[in-house]
């Protein structure tokens, strides 16, 4: 029974960082159409310069907030030089585009820092607590992944649901052609999008670093379940990445408990098919009509 | 009728030779050119150029299978290794259990893999989207991971044995190696060829161009896009067989991901949807991790953490490049040129229509989407309300 709630709490405290990976996704293919494959690896990077801050002997919170300002940044650099010129071609294209720079951005990392890992340390302990007499493993630094995504998701609802702005980006990405006939100017909108993407990324790529450790791939397998997240939640619905993250997490942490660690990536793709076999459109996408 | 043929063929200027019009046999014609070719190259080749060459037919194999898959049919696989992988594991696994020959050995791993493309392509052709791509992402990273989970069945770190298979005894092991897998190059390329001018390969095209006016015409669109995903991972899983072989065992870290990054590397630098350019993309993947990217490494003077990671970081910039600036690829070049050189002889002036019309339905996904996704995409639609 102490088995199966540290894994739910370990469950719960994945599943809220593999949501933020997922929501960084869907903020994109909701806009354009298409799944960032290298959002994991621009999360990399910028958590290598967050790295490097913090070994300027920089406090932990600077080299948070300078890697969040970074991905911002990166994010936007990317749309505009990568994405922007391929408007209007094919899904294909930026499939193909995505993943090359994904590979580049890894061969980079690997050039200039190595493949050795490196520790990345928590602002918090990481070591379980104790509640009367049982031990459980869900750490303070848990407690602020899970606090710290619950903030993202609501900075991001307070964002599309209650400024202007907001507003005008959710047109963009719902009809772009008749918001831009309507006077809203859809190309930084869109720039400013991928940009709260890539920030999202950071800040999942800042919370699994510490329990896993920084090489250039350490977030190929955490853009994957990202991935897995938004299908099962529906590839465009916000909400649908948290619970989608949510379930995510707690099915690989039960597999990963029960069955063996190594089958994780594996069941997550199993849970892909299953879920496109049950509910192709996700738990909480809007159908989408197709207009010939 | 027989006067009349007669004087159409005086009419027209008789060129000294023509390829034959019946694609079987001119794809017969071209593959008897190639293995003369062949034949004497493996001749004057060491045993160490032999595996090479070896190599470049099997990856070639493999490009032709995603070619077909992404430039004829529109979908996408980001983890063809992953596919490699099955048949390679499959290969090995029937040496290990079985006396049988390769012949048998290589359809299983073929089959095998086909069947693992089914599961993985039937869900995914309920959506249109990225679905395949990152399915596939999936298959191509969990796949080292379920072999070290049940490494007693997968033979662990050291993997599993593939011994060469020998021939007669008057041929050394790696020029009969060689020939086996440039056998099976020329095969699936005349195969697939043929199948691409059938009514399958019309249907691969119809599906990509526009997958309702597909439908409209009778055709059944998700069986075909899991029937053009099984050929091309069954590609995959043969050339993944045929490089357990030259490798000699199989092991996880045979097949990481950034075999999967060559093949589309590969494919974008030969011409994507062209399977003549499948050749160049195969040069380029047996011989830049290798030879190329070391040699400028050293001529750069670079130290070994860069020169270690160039290869990847030149892999990255050929797709991410080859897509915003060149997506015909060297194919879709040599194409051009020779449109272009064909216009400067021709008496009027105009390029060779025949060459680049026949040819240029086939680089359309890749270049100019309009065809496929501008239809579905909410976006275009352009009425304001009238409330």
């Amino acid at each position: 029974m102490q088995f199966f709630l540290n894994i739910t709490l370990g469950g719960i405290a994945t599943g809220m960082i593999v949501a933020a990976v997922a929501l960084g996704l869907v903020l994109i293919f909701r806009a354009t159409n298409i799944v960032n494959f290298a959002q994991g690896a621009m999360a990399m990077m910028t958590t290598y310069i967050a790295y490097a801050v913090l070994h300027q002997g920089s406090g932990y919170w600077l080299a948070f907030v300078a890697a969040l300002a970074t991905g911002l940044l990166f994010g936007a650099l990317t749309q505009v030089v990568l994405i922007r010129p391929l408007q209007g071609k094919s899904p294909l294209n930026a499939i193909i585009v995505t993943f090359g720079f994904l590979i580049f951005l890894e061969g980079v990392a690997g050039a200039i820092w190595g493949s050795q890992t490196r520790t990345y340390p928590a602002p918090f302990s990481e070591a379980g607590q104790k509640i009367g007499n049982t031990q459980i493993a869900f750490s303070p630094f848990d407690v602020f992944v899970v606090l710290a995504v619950l903030a993202l998701m609501i900075l991001m609802l307070v964002l599309f649901r209650g400024t202007d702005l907001g507003l005008r980006m959710r047109a963009v990405a719902f009809a772009p052609e008749t918001a831009r006939l309507l006077g809203v100017r859809v190309r930084p909108l869109l720039t400013l999008g991928w940009a709260l993407s890539a920030a999202a990324g950071v800040l999942a790529a800042l919370l699994v670093v510490p329990t896993s450790s920084l090489t250039p791939n350490f977030m190929d397998v955490i853009l994957i379940y990202g991935f897995t997240a938004a299908v099962v939640g529906g590839l465009d619905s916000p909400v649908g990445a948290l619970v989608g993250g949510l379930a995510t997490g707690l099915s690989l942490a039960y597999v990963g408990g029960y069955l063996g660690g190594s089958l994780e990536p594996m069941a997550a793709l199993a849970l892909v098919i299953v879920s496109l076999m049950i509910r192709p459109e996700g738990l909480f996408a809007r159908p989408a009509p197709r207009r010939v | 009728m027989g006067e009349l043929q007669k004087r159409a063929q005086g009419l027209a200027a008789k060129p000294w030779f023509r390829m034959p019009r019946q694609p079987m046999l001119r794809h017969l014609t071209y593959a008897a050119v190639a293995v003369v070719f062949l034949y004497f190259l493996t001749q004057k080749l060491s045993a160490f150029n032999d595996y090479e060459v070896g190599q470049i037919a099997f990856y070639a194999v493999a490009l032709a299978g995603l070619t077909l898959l992404t430039g004829i049919n529109g979908q996408i696989s980001l983890g063809h290794g992953g596919f490699m992988a099955v048949g390679g594991f499959t290969l090995a696994l029937l040496v290990e259990h079985t006396t049988w020959n390769v012949v048998p050995e290589l359809a299983i791993a073929i089959a095998t893999s086909a069947l693992v493309g089914a599961v993985i392509g039937i869900p995914a052709t309920r959506l249109r989207g990225p679905y395949l791509a990152g399915m596939t992402l999936m298959v191509a990273l969990g796949l080292p991971y379920l072999t070290n989970q049940y490494n007693s069945f997968f033979g662990g770190d050291q993997g599993l044995t593939t011994p060469q298979p020998t021939g007669p005894a008057s041929i050394n092991p790696e020029q009969w190696l060689a020939w086996i897998q440039l056998a099976c190059a020329l095969i699936v390329l005349i195969l697939l060829g043929n199948l691409l001018r059938s009514r399958f390969g019309r249907s691969f095209r119809a599906v990509r161009d526009d997958e309702i006016a597909a439908s409209l015409a009778g055709i059944h669109v998700a069986r075909t896009k899991v029937i053009a995903f099984m050929v091309s991972a069954g590609c995959a899983g043969l050339a993944g067989a045929l490089l357990a072989l030259s490798a000699g065992g199989v092991n996880s870290a045979e097949f990481p991901l950034s075999i999967s990054i060559y093949l589309l590397a590969g494919m974008v630098i030969g011409g994507t949807g062209s399977l003549m350019g499948v050749w160049w993309g195969a040069i380029l993947i047996v011989y830049l991790p290798t030879s190329w990217a070391p040699a400028l490494a050293s001529h750069f003077h670079v130290n070994s953490q860069v020169s270690a990671n160039l290869a990847v970081i030149i892999f990255g910039l050929v797709l991410v490049v080859g897509m915003l600036v060149a997506p015909g690829g060297i194919q879709g070049a040599l194409r051009w040129v020779a449109a272009r050189v064909g216009a400067y002889f021709s008496p009027d002036g105009v390029p060779n229509m025949k060459l680049s019309l026949q040819e240029a339905p086939t680089d359309r996904a890749v270049h100019d989407g309009e065809s496929v996704t501008q239809v579905g995409e909410p976006g275009v639609q352009v009425h304001p309300t009238n409330d």
